[in-house]
């Protein structure tokens, strides 16, 4: 039996898919709809000060044909009272106790306002809440959301507003537009919340009409930057969550949101240290119904690898992250084509050609060309690999026996004892000596 | 003839020969070139016999470039259109692609080409070739088929002062009058002589060399000549009773089809046709499309023989056509019109030295089908006589004979592509012939 059920930050929830705070938590209607589909958790759209939003809000960023590869957004928080919101987080709290439901807040930079918001957000029964400092505009304009996310000091003083009186757990929610994510989640930390969502949306243009010449949303003529997310900002938010993650001063629990469309996204997130994840952009497009894939894809998976909870995967994948300069400069792997795979497509030849190392040769052979990796010459990039569009036919194989090891950083390190310095031609001995050629 | 289909109402008429390949939409034709991977040096493009870069024309799909699409493509093909709809994909560019090895579907080159192609007509043709400066040398084409446009519009291009010579008063050869209208339609070979007129080509229609003028009049007064003019009459049955009504070629049927005038076109209630290749196949779809009850195609080699192609004989399948193979005619019946037609079996005998093997009749299986209608399509002959009129032009095996450098003919002046030097293949391969043998005209005069 494979159990999904997750406690982020002392928020349980009977599977880690929280729908993020977004269009798709508006409503109680939304809501319940999505919890009889089978989301463990929301995010309800962030409570905020009185706003207005504008018609044409969203804008897509398609790739080759596949529609929303990204979102852009230039929406603000919920346009609808507070009141209203309140009683509908009650109403569905009342109806759907077994799934955690998260308050999500950003009001003005004052103490009674958050003590204020705080407390009336807690009287709905909601399970936790869940601090915007990451929308990155409209609201940071007026000194909330990012403009709080992307100064730590401010960052902690808020959060420490919420955690003085919230007797329930608190979650900060990171904008990934800073230069060192690890400083706004420790000062989360500093000032005792229970734990961090990340990432919210990126900073973004999301493309020009090139008939108007107009940045795309427009409004009547006008447009402005926006948040982006959706698939595209996947490997962003990951490498994020991984250094919240990976900081030694942080312990708290990690939500982690960014591109996350399917169960297979998920578990990267979950690998590199996530509790609960969140999902905006692709329900967005499909709809709530992607849960099931979701639930059951990861039980699948977890079946498969022997695994009975999330705890037994959670951070599994950080033990192999390390900085370059502990990477082995030994290790020697090079590319190889399965000739009876092989399309002749010849998009490894060019890829190498052109924009790698000139080490395929093709030549004619049967009517099509036949495509040879020079080994000696292959440096192993991957490229050709990751350019092939037929599974399995590039693989990179491992050339040296792992018995010899040598890390830059143990390199430096030789050379500072032997009293060498870092040289062009001291780096060229050491190549010789391992037979590694550079051409 | 005698039990004459009635007509069809004009709805029905256009159900029946709507096309087999209807065009893409912006975001099909988006999706499909998104599909392509690009390839480098591309097998389709070396399976076209125009040499297209195919993946360069798709990317740009992907890009909205549907303009620069268009150029790459003319350039190496002057009745892209024409290609787009009737060749034979599955067999050249199409059945090369690489996705069939991957075990996916090929890109449908064809369909794509024909998005950007209709894209250039509907914009109005803008300009995208230099037309350059004349160099004071004229050259006289015959034939506005495939060929001669082909030649026609590359010679212009390169400074040339071009008339094509034609005997019909529509131009565009078997583009307008062969290409079975499911494929496509008279007006889209026009659009494709509109295009090369527009680089300066004149076109005089109505005007058959050796009839309104002489061959020789042209030779005197061109610096050079080329030869486009397709094949000539269908080859006779031979058979007993073949001047009766209702005995009509492949050919005659077929332009009186293409005239897309269908209730005009008489068609038997049973028909028959004599052969099993790519014409036969048009012949007997189109006869069925306009009403005919039974269609009925005799063909005296068995079915791995016959030369149509396997999509097209799928498609005659569909169409309810019926084939009998190892069937030879033997005398058409009937008073004044056709009755009936007098077959007898065949039996495969010995290969011979190309592997195709010899048939020969069963004696005493002889039996009689009841038809209306007879459609004689056993190939066509080459001009003979036209050709014969040319000084110095060789002719081997119908074919006239050229270098295959420069597309010359025995006779330095004259150069010939298409058909005419074939024997009969596609419209692709004409239009190559057309252009290369302009570069080879261009080399001779130049020099
Ligand atoms: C019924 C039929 C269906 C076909 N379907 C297809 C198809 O689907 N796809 C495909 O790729 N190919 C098809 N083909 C083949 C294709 O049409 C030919 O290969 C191609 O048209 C040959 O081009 P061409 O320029 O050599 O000759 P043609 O197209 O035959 O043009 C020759 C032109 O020269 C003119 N001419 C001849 N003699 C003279 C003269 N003395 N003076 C003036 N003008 C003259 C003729 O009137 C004609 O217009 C089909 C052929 C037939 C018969
Ligand atoms: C239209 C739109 C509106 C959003 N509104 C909010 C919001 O009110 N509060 C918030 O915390 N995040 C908001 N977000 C950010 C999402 O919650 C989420 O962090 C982001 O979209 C990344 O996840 P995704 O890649 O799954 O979409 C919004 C995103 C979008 C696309
Ligand atoms: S990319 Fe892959 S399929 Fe294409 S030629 Fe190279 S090895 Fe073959
Ligand atoms: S072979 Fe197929 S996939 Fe490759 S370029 Fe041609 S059409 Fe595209």
């Amino acid at each position: 039996m494979v159990d999904l059920s997750i406690n982020c930050g002392g928020i349980k929830s009977p599977n880690p898919f929280w729908l993020a705070s977004a269009p798709p938590t508006n409503s109680a209607y939304q809501i319940c709809k999505a919890f009889e589909l089978g989301w463990g958790g929301t995010v309800w759209k962030t409570l905020s000060e009185p706003i207005m939003n504008v018609a044409s809000r969203l804008g897509g960023f398609d790739y080759s044909g596949q529609k929303l590869a990204g979102l852009n957004n230039i929406e603000l928080t919920t346009d609808r009272t507070i009141e209203i919101n309140l009683k509908e987080i009650y109403e569905t709290k009342k109806l759907w106790p077994d799934r955690a439901i998260i308050v999500s807040l950003m009001v003005e930079s004052k103490r009674e306002t958050w003590h204020d918001i705080v407390k009336k957000a807690i009287d709905t029964g909601a399970d936790g809440l869940e601090l915007n400092y990451g929308c990155p505009h409209g609201m940071s304009e007026r000194g909330m959301g990012a403009a709080v996310g992307q100064v730590p000091e401010y960052c902690k003083m808020i959060t420490e507003w919420v955690t003085e009186v919230s007797t329930i757990p608190v979650l900060v929610k990171l904008t990934p537009n800073v230069t060192n994510i690890q400083m706004p989640a420790r000062a989360a930390q500093a000032a005792k919340a229970q734990g961090v969502s990340l990432i919210n949306t990126i900073n973004s243009i999301v493309g020009i009409d090139l008939d108007t010449l107009r940045v795309v949303p427009n409004v009547s003529g006008k447009g402005g930057h926006g948040g982006f997310a959706g698939p595209a900002v996947k490997p962003i938010a990951l490498h994020m969550v991984s250094q919240v993650a990976t900081d030694p001063e942080f312990n708290l629990a990690i939500s982690g949101i960014g591109g996350i469309s399917t169960w297979k996204d998920a578990l990267e997130f979950i690998l590199l240290g996530a509790t609960s994840v969140q999902v905006c952009t692709a329900v967005m497009h499909h709809g709530f119904r992607i849960v099931q894939d979701m639930i059951d894809g990861l039980t699948n998976w977890m079946q498969s690898k022997g695994f009975s909870n999330l705890d037994q995967v959670r951070g599994k994948s950080l033990t192999g992250l390390d900085s370059f300069g502990n990477l082995n400069l030994l290790y020697k792997a090079v590319a190889r084509i399965d000739q009876s795979k092989c399309i002749h497509c010849n998009l490894c030849y060019i890829a190498c050609e052109d924009g790698a190392h000139q080490c395929i040769d093709i030549t004619p052979e049967d009517g099509h060309n036949k495509t040879v990796i020079r080994e000696k010459d292959c440096v192993g990039c991957n490229l050709c690999a990751i350019v092939c569009p037929v599974p399995g036919c590039i693989s990179m194989v491992r050339l040296d026996d792992g018995s010899e090891e040598k890390t830059w950083n143990n390199l430096i390190q030789d050379f500072k004892s032997e009293g060498r310095e870092l040289s062009w031609e001291n780096l060229a001995e050491f190549q010789k000596q391992h037979g590694i050629e550079i051409h | 003839m005698e039990n004459i289909v009635s007509k069809l109402s004009t709805e029905q008429y256009e159900k029946n020969f709507q096309e087999l390949h209807p065009p893409l939409t912006y975001g099909s034709a988006l999706a499909e070139s998104s599909r392509c991977l690009y390839c480098y040096d591309s097998p389709c493009m070396k399976a076209c016999p125009t040499h297209i870069d195919i993946s360069e024309f798709i990317k740009k799909i992907s890009t909205d470039n549907l303009l620069g699409s268009a150029k790459t493509i003319l350039k190496s093909n002057w009745v892209a259109l024409t290609c787009a709809k009737a060749c034979p994909v599955a067999v050249l560019c199409e059945g090369a692609c690489v996705l069939n090895e991957k075990g996916d579907k090929p890109i449908e080159i064809g369909r794509l080409q024909r998005y950007v192609i209709d894209n250039y007509f509907e914009q109005g043709m803008p300009a995208l070739f230099d037309v350059k400066p004349s160099n004071g040398k004229s050259v006289a084409i015959i034939g506005s088929g495939p060929s001669g446009l082909a030649c026609g519009a590359e010679l212009a291009l390169l400074g040339y002062n071009v008339t094509i010579f034609e005997q019909s008063d529509v131009p565009g050869g078997l583009n307008t009058w062969g290409i079975a209208p499911y494929k496509m339609r008279k007006q889209d070979a026009l659009k494709e002589v509109e295009l090369v007129k527009s680089f300066g080509v004149s076109v005089k229609t109505g005007t058959g060399i050796g009839k309104n003028i002489t061959f020789n009049e042209l030779y005197k007064n061109y610096d050079a000549v080329f030869l486009g003019i397709g094949l000539g009459e269908s080859n006779a049955l031979s058979v007993k009773g073949e001047e009766l009504s209702g005995v009509i070629s492949a050919l005659d049927f077929i332009e009186q089809v293409k005239t897309e005038d269908w209730s005009s076109v008489p068609v038997g209630k049973k028909v028959a046709i004599i052969g099993a290749g790519n014409t036969s196949i048009d012949a007997a779809t189109e006869a069925k499309r306009l009403g005919a009850e039974q269609v009925i195609v005799l063909y005296r080699r068995s079915s791995q023989d016959m030369s149509a192609y396997n999509f097209e004989f799928d498609l005659a399948k569909k169409d309810g056509i019926i084939f009998h193979f190892l069937t030879a005619p033997k005398n058409i019946i009937g008073k004044n019109s056709v009755e009936g037609i007098e077959c007898i079996r065949m039996e495969p005998g010995q290969p011979d030295s190309k592997g195709k093997r010899s048939v020969l009749p069963v004696p005493g299986t002889e039996f009689t089908i009841p038809v209306d209608m007879v459609i004689k399509a056993i190939g066509q002959e080459a001009q003979n006589d036209f050709i014969s009129s040319v000084p110095g032009v060789k002719f081997v095996n119908g074919k006239i004979e050229i270098n295959v450098e420069n597309y010359q003919t025995g006779n330095p002046k004259v150069f010939a592509g298409g058909d005419c030097i074939n024997g009969g293949k596609e419209v692709v391969n004409a239009a190559y012939d057309g252009k290369m043998a302009a570069h080879g005209i261009d080399k001779f005069l130049c020099n």
